[in-house]
């Protein structure tokens, strides 16, 4: 366990470094450095002395050869040093601090409405007996990733804020001001977590301790919240993961339409001006995020199905799912010991 | 200029940041407007309220003498006063912080006799030192981080202290622009603790002015707050008022999406709104906002051609494109009725415009014989061919105004009707600069804002950004030198004037169409009003029922 753990940990910084060097090259390889960039967009055309130019570059680090930049702002993100922004001369860590909270709250609550509301789906379409609320049901996840989050979200201003006055159109106080974004947000969210879930049950209830339970008198309700979710949960909590990703992208969008401030609003901002500290400091702090989230979602497996088996996989730093368990009529190894376990609970 | 977000920069971006997620944003552009002009405000003006403000971008800082895009101005302008204000309606330059002044008879030494009555909101007084600190800062520890005010004070020498309330600023040279650059933002005159604070802590809100407002907070990408200084009593003679401001506060958010400050406004959650789109305008008039509107001046939207090579190395070539461009169909079809085609190279609200219209008449037959006798004829495609040369060009732009692409689609069919191709090539800020440099272009397409002709120098004079890429010109640069140099008022327009001719005659510009400013305001709001930069002023501003 403790090797898996660490060698969990060691690709997370291999992951979290390739992001750092990936994001500086491109952001190095622009085709206009970020000074002339800077006095462009101040200056409104005019032509700058070229002695202010060069004083500026140079307090910035711009008159340094790549190397030297490359090692000089590692050197300063792994002592959690990001620098200052370009265009407002504030440290991208506070810009960044300021701006995530709003972000996590944001994403937060979106997750916990994409968790509710998919898993309500993928579960009432899962029981119900009624093929016509089954396939209805089923239609929405397609449906809610095909519409645009910018066109859901200026939708729901239209009608709850322009029309009926229920929520502000734009801020950031109050609870109030989270709930239009978040749906906006939860939408595409949720869609990922019913179909996965939706496509897990329905693997799961064709499983053949599905049978044997239903055979001993389980009611179709037990036998879907004893067993069949049990078995089916894992892949969802899979998409979890990617979905906090999903989430700080669609905070761009989500951030925009509701001119709320945080990490979305921070990047489109920071990437207009050609803001490269904070672009950087953006990059490295989404991968932080998403390499923790997914570290988490790995450790949770075996606390979820006792079947997996983290040391077996430590050599190799992969982490061996049961796959074929889940995979219809067929019974995985694995599954065969796990299955009668929980027969014994439902009879 | 609005600035907007570059598509693909932010999607790549998006991409970029979250490596596994797709993020489709839609462009969120301030911009275009529609409407009529401002109406005369009825009644009694009201104190008190609140004034809710939406802006359409983020401002990049709210100290005046750093920042250059409108909605970072909207909020530093009403912080700081400056030695001189300009009449929007005549150009002619009034007195603010300086009762009065005198100018050198060779322009090198302007001196300004202050009020002695004004005190910045930290309670210290305005002096001459205080004017000295200000100047002695931006061309010094501050003149990167504030271009646009080190390219005003060109050629700065000194500010001498004659007494406490008299100071005389010297130039090395002639320096005829400066006069109304002392009106400006830029060169607003702040507190002797601010002249000498750190750039970066004034960009974030270390700012004391002697302005009507006070800034309260400011929060970056997410507003600002200011209120009204209840002791101030020092307005220009511009302002419809001397006193105080009417409103107690201004709430100043950053609201992206023009279709949310539309239907904010239209709901009542905001006051006034900036950046209204064409689309916009029915939903603020169907809840009985109005609309107000005025031209920048300053150099219009134009296509500025690289005359060093290509088909546009010929003057006849471009006056033929030139002569193909329907200006007035621009405005008709893909702008609105707050626009006007261009009529000069300069804008209609600039001090010194002279009308040209004559000369950017739409005459495509002309443009077709001339192009014919130049010896550019069809080929297979419809494109006019020469010497196994194509007559085709690009155009550069930047998406800093939400019309321009519409606009530059119009141009290309317009030129394609007389068989000239047009390329677009939009590109991001960064990839216009880098442009820029290398001469990677044949047309660039910007405007400029500035309440003086002089803005024709850094954009035409070979000394300036040279966007044409020309060798020597000694009637335009003869002119433009001696404008700068130029004492006599009517004399320097005359300059200004040919210039403007020289500039058309040689075809270093193909002017478009006026960019326009158009704010919408809520029903009960009055007397926001425009500076000569076409820049809000909100001193005069008031909220009926409040």
């Amino acid at each position: 366990m403790t090797r898996y753990v660490l060698g969990r940990v060691l690709a997370a910084a291999a992951v979290l470094w390739a992001a750092f060097t990936v994001s500086f090259v491109v952001l190095y390889l622009l085709p206009s450095d970020p000074v002339s960039v800077m006095l462009d967009n101040a200056s409104a055309g005019q032509s700058v002395d070229p002695a202010q130019v060069a004083a500026l570059r140079a307090r910035y680090g711009f008159d340094q050869g790549p190397l030297q930049q490359y090692l000089s702002q590692l050197g300063h993100t792994l002592t959690g040093d990001l620098g200052t922004s370009l265009s407002s001369g504030a440290p991208v860590r506070e810009l960044i601090g300021q701006a995530l909270p709003q972000t996590a709250a944001l994403a937060g609550l979106a997750l916990v409405i994409a968790v509710v509301v998919g898993g309500g789906v993928a579960l009432l379409a899962s029981w119900t007996r009624s093929d016509r609320l089954r396939g209805l049901l089923l239609a929405l996840p397609p449906l809610g990733v095909a519409v645009p989050g910018f066109w859901v979200g200026l939708l729901l201003l239209q009608l709850f804020s322009f029309r009926w006055y229920w929520f502000p159109a734009v801020g950031n106080e109050g609870f109030a001001s989270l709930v239009l974004p978040a749906v906006t947000l939860a939408i595409p969210a949720s869609a990922s977590v019913a179909q996965v879930l939706a496509q897990g049950l329905d693997a799961a209830w064709r499983s053949p301790y599905v049978e044997t339970a239903l055979a001993k008198g389980a009611t179709r309700t037990r036998v879907l919240t004893r067993h069949v979710v049990r078995n089916a949960v894992l892949p969802a909590l899979t998409v979890l993961g990617v979905l906090v990703g999903h989430l700080l992208a669609g905070s761009v969008v989500a951030e925009t339409v509701f001119s709320r401030q945080g990490f979305g609003r921070l990047v489109e901002e920071a990437v207009t001006v050609q803001d490269i500290p904070v672009v950087q400091g953006l990059v490295v702090v989404a991968a932080v995020v998403f390499v923790l989230v997914n570290l988490l979602v790995d450790l949770a497996y075996p606390l979820l199905d006792p079947r997996i088996d983290l040391t077996a996989a430590a050599g190799r730093g992969l982490l061996r799912l049961p796959r074929r368990s889940r995979s219809a009529g067929v019974p995985g190894r694995a599954a065969v010991p796990a299955a009668p376990a929980e027969l014994r609970s439902a009879a | 200029m609005p600035r907007t977000v570059p598509a693909r920069w932010r999607l790549a971006a998006a991409a970029l940041v979250v490596a596994p997620a797709l993020a489709l944003t839609a462009c969120a552009g301030p911009g275009t407007a529609a409407g009529g002009a401002p109406s005369a405000d009825a009644g009694t003006p009201v104190e008190g309220g609140t004034l809710r403000f939406a802006l359409g971008a983020s401002p990049s800082g709210v100290d005046p003498q750093q920042v250059g895009s409108n909605v970072s101005i909207y909020i530093a302008r009403q912080l700081a006063d400056s030695l001189t204000d300009q009449d929007p309606e005549t150009g002619e330059i009034k007195p603010w912080l300086a009762t009065s002044w005198e100018v050198s008879d060779d322009l090198t030494q302007f001196t300004f006799h202050l009020r002695d009555d004004v005190t910045f909101s930290d309670g210290t007084p305005l002096t001459a030192t205080t004017v000295k600190a200000n100047f002695d800062a931006l061309t010094g520890p501050l003149g990167a981080s504030a271009p646009l005010a080190a390219s005003y004070l060109a050629g700065y020498q000194e500010t001498k202290v004659v007494d406490e309330h008299t100071v005389t600023v010297v130039f090395a040279a002639a320096n005829a622009q400066f006069l109304q650059a002392s009106s400006t933002v830029t060169l607003a005159i702040l507190s002797d603790a601010t002249a000498t604070a750190d750039p970066a802590a004034r960009l974030q809100g270390k700012v004391v002015g002697s302005g009507p407002f006070v800034l309260k907070s400011y929060t970056q990408d997410q507003g600002a707050v200011i209120t009204k200084r209840a002791d101030y009593a020092w307005a220009s003679g511009v302002a419809d008022h001397e006193g105080a401001a009417y409103v107690d506060e201004i709430d100043f958010s950053i609201v992206p999406e023009s279709g949310v400050r539309a239907g904010g406004l239209a709901s009542g959650q905001f006051d006034a709104v900036g950046d209204v789109l064409p689309q916009d305008v029915q939903q603020i008039s169907g809840a009985g906002g109005s609309l107000l509107t005025r031209t920048n001046p300053g150099v219009v939207f134009v296509l500025q051609p690289n005359v060093a090579s290509g088909p546009l190395a010929d003057v006849a070539v471009r006056r033929a494109v030139s002569q193909a461009i329907n200006r007035q169909e621009l405005v008709d079809t893909v702008l609105s009725d707050a626009f006007k085609p261009a009529t000069s190279v300069l804008a209609s609200t600039t001090p010194g415009y002279v009308d040209l219209s004559k000369d950017l008449a739409f005459d495509a037959d002309a443009a077709t014989a001339a192009l014919d006798a130049a010896g550019w004829a069809k080929g297979a495609d419809g494109v006019r061919e020469k010497d196994g040369q194509k007559l085709s060009f690009d155009v550069i732009y930047a998406p800093n105004f939400t019309g321009s692409q519409a606009v530059l689609e119009l141009v290309q069919q317009q030129l394609r009707a007389v068989g000239v191709e047009l390329e677009l090539r939009q590109l991001t800020q960064a990839e216009q600069t880098a442009a820029q440099k290398s001469g990677d272009y044949d047309t660039y397409y910007y405007n400029v804002t500035r309440a003086d002709g002089d803005i024709l120098r850094p954009q035409f004079g070979v000394q300036g950004s040279n966007l044409n890429k020309r060798g020597a010109d000694p009637v335009l640069d003869g002119l433009l030198a001696g404008e700068l140099t130029q004492a006599d008022a009517a004399a320097r327009a005359d300059a200004i004037g040919k210039a403007q001719e020289a500039v058309l005659d040689q075809v270093y510009a193909i002017p478009l169409f006026e960019l326009a400013q158009s704010i919408g305001v809520a029903k009960d709001v009055h007397g926001v009003t425009f500076d000569a930069s076409s820049r809000l002023l909100f001193h005069d501003a008031w909220i009926a029922g409040k």
